[in-house]
């Protein structure tokens, strides 16, 4: 009985005590809908969320540390994979193209090209499983198996290319691990072929879907200059309706010679920055990476990958901040060099964390059931958040 | 505007808090400024109208060795196309850093992790408790003098 | 039936009892038949294949199942209320199978023939609430309590509109009794009462069948049991065969409520063809048929729609079922007049 009476004085990171009407619910670690280690301590008045206090930090892995003990820059590679596992291949180009910069470095346009792609495809894989977990959240359990269907196609030409399905060490500071195979131009062109009407077929099933929308608009609306306070990027960002894109207002690699638009939310549904909005800027985003993947592979030049690979991998002293579009957000990577082959201090933006902070303030006065909505629509992976 | 001209903007109205700017033949130019001055300074950079910057892109902590830690704030404009760094250093005898939080609402949780993996104070941060870290950990990791302690919780930790 | 047996036993205790037990005969294997065929319907419209190795395409995975929860560990949780975590499996289950006793399966066969038949069913499976709610509570556990509550409140407002659908039929036919309801659908398909007093009686089925939904728990109602948010709802502490009780309760009750539908709206135990293959055994035959097509929508739906929250549910159910079974109820009511 003591520890039920302690426990109502007063929650961490809660401002106040607790009414008598108010319990405190954990959606602990182990939850089917946290994607991921998250523990959300929930403070609820019947159905209606007053407070919710995220506690991260289950799959902390010290990735900064560890940067700091590697004898060369190349070994932080695999490490970085490893933060965002459901989009690996974004994560590695991010850390490229900052050491690229600082080293100063031309790559071949080949490797551009192919770095193109690949981030394009690892941007439909990661929204595949955003939509699929998505609808698994709200109750939908057929649309998770068409997205992961589809999802095998590009993992099965992830893994000609490098060997690898989810984890691939393929982008290295200044070219790739292994050339492409000849046929993967038209592996690419087949698998957008195939996927524009699948794309079609889950807007019929899910996005929609009468009760889709009504669990989903006017839920969690995250108005355009909160989001910009709280740092928010990527489809939290655009689903307020702000038109932000590194590929396009800070553009790196390729992106500049290739036409694509940005999805935008527009309240179509609800209100603008609804969580329904969220959903269908990843839905087009797919669309467009489609567009992106065509026109790269249509494009691609010959060379050779490994041309630029430096043998030693010594910058002078001094930093960088580099940052990238990734299918969470904004990925930002600040190197500091001290003139010797390790790091000295590798910070790593992000952005599952940055949109996750905003999750308190949308959510307040939602039910629970809303708050998994919200939850799901914020699109978290817990290996980036903790890092 | 380009790194000078912020620079000077901010050198005018803020005199002596502005302590040493790094702009030419850096890729990434920053302006060192007194840690205790860096809320006033970071509100005039938000809604300064020429300088407007609404986004704080990234906050990192940094150990410099020899007993100085860092703080250091990438800023960008959405509306200027424009980016700036602040750079922040403290002794580890006395870590104190003004919060930005209430400028960005996005620096509560940043500043949470650099009190978490480094041990610099904020100060006027409402909740300023450990983050990544179980909240009984003691020693603070990502410091150059951190030794993994040797029990925690009366387990015995590997390495 | 009751005669048939009395004139072989001639001890009626003993008929009463065997009686009580007959329709287990089919609830269970049923039961077990029902968890296979969902799992590969739902494998199906999935684009996979689902059980494939425990025999020809799996069908004997459901007993793997079983033999796996029979052997078991029984946990309780220590906090949790002991006699009313036991005891309420079986709540469950009596409520789900009492409804049997009053089902027609066939012209010779009725657990008991009274003229409250409906009446009783619609009563007697309200008796789940009970045992929801003490599992809910006795588990001890926040989670477990949300979803009782929900589902507490999600089935005492859906009997409503329930009542309202059968009462519209009960209207058109003068009486409680299933054995008659059914006798007044005798001839070909047209006789049924889907397609009598048409449109409003198909309505009514429409209603009951949405309600039905919201009764057993199925997507999209099935919010007190939301694996996504709940983890398991009322039933997240439970395992092993308490747990296979809870699910073989839902599948009697899923049933229960199909067999009404095809009693009261498909023609139950009559042949579509009027007297071409009708007959007892056939019956049962037809009988059983409609139950699993019913059956079949069901599973169907819960592989394609997403799940209601709970206050969308409750709007479903109080602004949406119940003014139209009203109006069904009122129209039929007068058509009913007007005729005669």
């Amino acid at each position: 009985m003591e520890e039920t009476l302690t426990q109502s004085a007063g929650v961490p990171g809660f401002a106040r005590a607790l009414k008598s009407e108010e319990i405190v619910i954990n959606m602990g670690p182990q939850h089917p809908s946290t994607h991921g280690v998250l523990r959300l301590s929930v403070i609820a008045d019947g159905e209606v969320v007053v407070d919710v206090i995220p506690h991260m930090g289950y799959l902390h892995r010290c990735f900064e540390k560890h940067c700091e003990h590697m004898t060369n820059y190349q070994q932080v590679i695999p490490y970085a994979d490893r933060m965002d596992y459901v989009a690996a291949m974004s994560n590695e180009f991010g850390f490229v193209v900052a050491m690229e910069k600082m080293l100063k470095i031309t790559v071949p346009e080949r490797v551009e090209y192919i770095r193109v792609i690949m981030a394009e495809f690892s941007r439909i894989v990661s929204h595949l499983i955003a939509i699929g977990t998505y609808g698994l959240d709200i109750g939908a359990f057929t649309p998770f198996l068409y997205c992961m269907r589809d999802r095998e196609r590009v993992l099965d030409i992830f893994e000609q290319t490098c060997g690898a399905r989810l984890l691939y060490n393929y982008m290295w500071v200044g070219g790739l691990s292994h050339d492409v195979q000849p046929n993967f131009a038209e592996r690419s062109k087949d698998f957008c072929t195939y996927f524009r009407p699948k794309i079609k077929e889950l807007n019929d099933l899910l996005s929609y879907n009468k009760i889709f929308i009504e669990r989903t608009a006017n839920v969690g609306v995250l108005p355009a200059d909160v989001a910009i306070n709280y740092a928010c990027s990527g489809p939290v960002l655009r689903g307020s309706g702000v038109k932000w894109d590194l590929r396009k207002n800070d553009p790196y690699s390729v992106y500049s010679a290739l036409e694509f638009e940005i999805p935008v939310g527009t309240g179509a549904m609800g209100k603008v920055g609804d969580c329904w909005d969220r959903y269908m800027v990843r839905v087009r985003e797919m669309e467009q990476s489609v567009n992106i993947i065509e026109q790269a592979a249509a494009k691609l030049p010959a060379g050779d990958v490994q041309s630029a690979i430096p043998k030693r991998i010594r910058p002078d002293a001094g930093d960088v901040y580099v940052r990238t579009e990734t299918p969470k957000g904004e990925l930002g990577y600040y190197i500091i060099a001290d003139g010797s082959a390790s790091p000295f201090r590798v910070k790593v933006k992000s952005p599952c964390f940055v949109n996750l902070s905003a999750l308190p303030a949308i959510s307040r006065g939602a039910m629970i059931s809303d708050l998994v909505a919200i939850l799901g629509s914020v699109d978290i992976v817990l290996g980036e958040v903790d890092r | 505007m380009i790194p000078q001209e912020i620079s000077e903007t901010l050198k005018a109205r803020f005199g002596e808090a502005i302590l040493e700017a790094k702009l030419e033949g850096v890729l990434n130019p920053s302006i060192r400024v007194a840690p205790e001055r860096v809320q006033d300074i970071a509100l005039f950079l938000r809604d300064d109208d020429h300088l407007l910057f609404d986004v704080l892109m990234c906050l990192s902590g940094v150990d410099y060795t020899a007993g100085k830690l860092g703080v250091v704030y990438h800023l960008d404009s959405m509306k200027r196309s424009h980016k700036i760094t602040l750079k922040v250093e403290v002794t580890c005898d006395n870590p104190r850093v003004a919060s930005v939080q209430s400028v960005w609402r996005t620096a509560n949780w940043h500043e949470r992790e650099a009190y978490d993996l480094f041990g610099i104070v904020f100060d006027g941060h409402p909740d300023l408790r450990r983050i990544l870290l179980p909240d009984d950990w003691e020693g603070h990791p990502l410091r150059k003098d951190y030794r993994v302690p040797e029990f925690y919780n009366g387990m015995k930790v590997p390495y | 039936m009751k005669e048939f047996l009395v004139d072989i036993l001639s001890n009626e205790a003993l008929v009463y009892t065997l009686m009580a037990v007959l329709p287990l005969l089919w609830v269970i294997p049923f039961a077990l038949f029902a968890v296979w065929w969902e799992r590969k319907i739902s494998a199906h419209m999935q684009d996979r294949l689902g059980p494939m190795r425990t025999g020809w395409h799996g069908w004997s995975q459901t007993i793997a199942d079983i033999l796996k929860l029979i052997q078991k560990e029984d946990i309780i949780p220590s906090a949790a209320d002991r006699k009313l975590f036991i005891l309420a499996p079986y709540v469950v289950f009596i409520g789900s199978y009492a409804a049997y006793a009053a089902i027609p399966f066939s012209a010779a066969y009725i657990g008991s023939e009274i003229n409250l038949g409906l009446f009783y069913v619609i009563a007697i499976s309200s008796l789940v609430v009970v045992g929801l709610l003490m599992a809910g509570w006795a588990s001890n556990n926040k989670w477990s309590l949300f979803g009782a509550m929900r589902s507490a409140a999600q089935i005492v407002s859906y009997e409503i509109p329930i009542a309202l659908s059968l009462l519209a039929v009960v209207m058109v036919v003068g009486t409680f009794d299933l054995q008659e309801i059914n006798r007044a659908q005798a001839g070909w398909f047209w006789n049924w009462f889907a397609f009598q007093k048409f449109p409003l009686l198909f309505i009514a089925l429409v209603i009951y069948f949405v309600a039905s939904l919201a009764e057993t728990n199925r997507t999209p109602f099935d919010i007190p049991e939301a694996e996504s948010e709940l983890v398991g709802g009322y039933h997240t502490e439970y395992g092993g065969m308490r747990f296979a009780l809870l699910f073989l309760s839902e599948y009697a009750n899923m049933f229960a409520v199909s067999a009404i539908a095809s009693a009261l709206f498909f023609g139950g135990w009559n042949s579509p063809f009027g007297d071409f293959l009708s007959g007892p055994w056939w019956g049962l035959f037809w009988f059983l048929s409609k139950g699993m097509a019913f059956i079949f929508l069901q599973m169907w739906l819960r592989w394609t729609l997403p799940r209601l929250r709970v206050d969308q549910l409750m709007y479903v159910s109080w602004k949406v079922l119940i003014p139209f079974a009203f109006v069904v109820m009122i129209g039929v009511g007068f058509w009913v007049l007007a005729v005669r």
